[in-house]
């Protein structure tokens, strides 16, 4: 057993230096001064270069890296608190409340840039804070099913709103921006932007992470979990904030990036096993490692932008295609 | 005359208003003894286990473990002094029965603790003491239902090891139909365990319906009838004929086969 805990941590280290070889390899990758990487005599000398480098790449980078990472970590905590693999960390009201104050701010308030983030922001946690007064308010079933319960009834009204907003639009200003915000990408990060929301990033990261091995007790059943000596409740509440206002403030700035918290926490479970001691810290880094390389294809394949959220669902989408095919050969359970 | 380790004082509960479960249940559990709670289906004993446990709080009355009222207890502390062997439980995710064991260690270990070397060496003794060495690198969503419970004992025995004081006379380890998923084999196995607990000093409290795993194991029963207050004593006082027959509605038999006590019916 011991031998089985070294070599999950080797595996951790490994996969942890092969995401900061990636981070410099990305951060150098792009299409100027021609498509391919920058080189580093050309980065000393060169004053636009140095600029690209500084001002767009290394915000949008880091952005990409946190927001793989905080969806995977979010996503795997999700799972594991409803008990349920197929859970994203926007479900409980926050994915359809971002889309739909994007939306808003685009069609009511002129769609100035951070107007649509705040305004994103904002109705992200009214989602959240909405699902949670509901689930306290229904009188059935345990708490994990009220949870579900609203935020899928938050989510519906939310994504209804987005429809009628969409129908509102104008379809030749308006709803093209919305379709765009929708679809997800990063090429508007800027450096104010990034460190407006980095303290909350990293804190929900770090409470997440210090929970890790804690998480195990709290996807058991909670009157188990109550025998174990844990005030579950209190805990719960804790992780989910933890995982939901990061996530939140990150879509508000990169628009709806589907399929990296839904898939990243199946991966790695895959590698490193279900005890979240070691398969949270995997989904997070296997999370960055996965949006930074959608991130640089968006950037670099094409003269224009590939919006970020269409190459993470296709992506995302082949290899769930893939895991499951794969566990086909699994016997039968 | 030793302190009782768990007592009931007029305790009711129901889970709807006025419609009480157990009314002005009354009895005190020494330690070091096994304790039976049995009773038709639906007369309250699951919820006697859940209110033992803390996680149902009673309407009145006062529970007590160890001299303290229950609800006084910090939590770590009742985890430390108190185990519950469920049923069953169900998990999604495949951890190994090592992980799944290892998870009861957690009220000894604080919210940012990860266990150490130390606590795994525990969880893989409570593994052997249970006789599943060979099945700890196993799934857990492909045990049988006797090796799952046979798993969610050994939890139990993991999370009721505490290293700083090796004493186990304040320990209570609830259990709720231990037995209902073991063959003959695995039923001897566990009683043959119990009572290794119980000579060690820990108190059980369990439900059981299997008459002959009472017979076998139990120094004291509670008799629960619906309705009414239970009646609480030692099993040669309590385990009676007369009283099964009452509470099960069907006539029941005691009688002696090659020494042993055996229930006779139908």
């Amino acid at each position: 057993m011991p031998s089985h805990e070294l070599t999950k941590n080797r595996s951790l280290l490994l996969l942890l230096a092969a995401v900061f070889v990636l981070f410099v390899l990305s951060a150098l990758l792009g299409r100027y001064p021609a498509p391919g990487f920058l080189s580093p005599v050309q980065l000393a000398s060169d004053e636009l270069a140095q600029r690209l480098f500084f001002n767009l790449r290394l915000p949008r980078l880091l952005t990409a890296l946190l927001l793989g990472m905080t969806l995977s970590a979010a996503g795997m905590v999700f799972q594991l608190l409803f008990s349920n693999p197929l859970v994203e960390p926007g479900f409980l009201g926050v994915s359809q409340g971002a889309a739909f104050g994007a939306a808003f701010s685009i069609v009511f308030l002129g769609g100035a840039a951070f107007l649509t983030q705040a305004s994103a922001i904002g109705f992200a946690l009214a989602g959240l804070a909405f699902s949670y007064l509901l689930a306290r308010r229904l009188r059935y079933g345990g708490w994990i099913l009220r949870l579900v319960l609203a935020g899928i009834a938050v989510s519906a009204l939310f994504s209804a709103g987005l429809g009628l907003l969409k129908y509102l639009a104008d379809p030749l200003t308006q709803l093209p921006e919305i379709t765009f915000w929708l679809l997800g990408g990063l090429a508007s990060v800027t450096w104010a932007k990034l460190t407006g929301i980095l303290p909350l990033v990293l804190a929900g990261l770090a409470v997440m992470y210090i929970f890790r091995w804690r998480l195990n007790l709290l996807a058991l059943n909670e009157q188990t979990s109550f025998s174990l000596g844990l005030a579950p409740g209190r805990e719960r509440i804790l992780l989910i904030f933890a995982a939901v206002l990061p996530t939140a403030v990150l879509i508000s700035i990169s628009g709806m990036v589907g399929w990296v918290g839904l898939i990243m926490p199946h991966i790695a479970r895959r590698l490193f096993r279900t005890d979240t001691r070691y398969s949270l810290p995997a989904a997070m880094l296997l999370g960055g490692t996965f949006t930074m390389l959608c991130d640089n294809l968006a950037r670099t394949l094409l003269a224009g932008e590939i919006p970020l959220g269409i190459l993470t669902a296709l992506f995302g989408a082949l290899i769930f295609l893939l895991l499951m095919t794969l566990q086909q050969a699994k016997p039968q359970k | 005359m030793t302190a009782p380790i768990l007592s009931f004082q007029q305790v009711s509960f129901g889970y709807q208003p006025n419609h009480p479960i157990l009314t002005d249940v009354d009895f005190a559990l020494k330690p070091g003894r096994i304790a039976a709670i049995l009773g038709p289906n639906g007369a309250g004993k699951t919820t006697l286990l859940s209110l033992t446990l803390g996680w149902l709080s009673a309407w009145k009355g006062e529970i007590q473990l160890a001299g303290t009222p229950l609800c006084a207890l910090p939590p770590r502390e009742r985890g430390q002094r108190m185990a519950l062997v469920p049923q069953s439980e169900h998990t999604p995710f495949d951890y190994t029965v090592l992980e799944y064991v290892l998870l009861g260690r957690a009220p000894h270990l604080s919210p940012l603790e990860m266990p150490s070397a130390q606590d795994v060496e525990i969880a893989q003794d409570a593994i052997e003491q249970i006789g599943l060495e060979n099945l700890a690198q196993r799934p857990v969503p492909q045990l049988s239902g006797g090796e799952h419970q046979l798993m969610l004992l050994a939890r139990a025995l993991t999370q009721l090891t505490n290293l700083r004081s090796p004493t186990s006379n304040y320990h209570l380890l609830l259990l709720d139909e231990p037995t209902s998923h073991l063959d003959l084999h695995n039923k001897s196995r566990i009683i043959e365990v119990l009572r290794r607990l119980r000579n060690s000093g820990v108190t059980i409290l369990m439900t059981n319906h299997e008459p002959d795993v009472v017979l076998a194991l139990a120094d004291d029963v509670l008799l629960m009838q619906p309705g009414q207050s239970p009646t609480f004593g030692p099993l040669d006082a309590v385990f009676t004929a007369e009283a099964l027959t009452r509470i099960y509605g069907i006539p029941i038999r005691l009688a002696q086969v090659d020494g042993h006590k055996q229930v006779l019916w139908t």
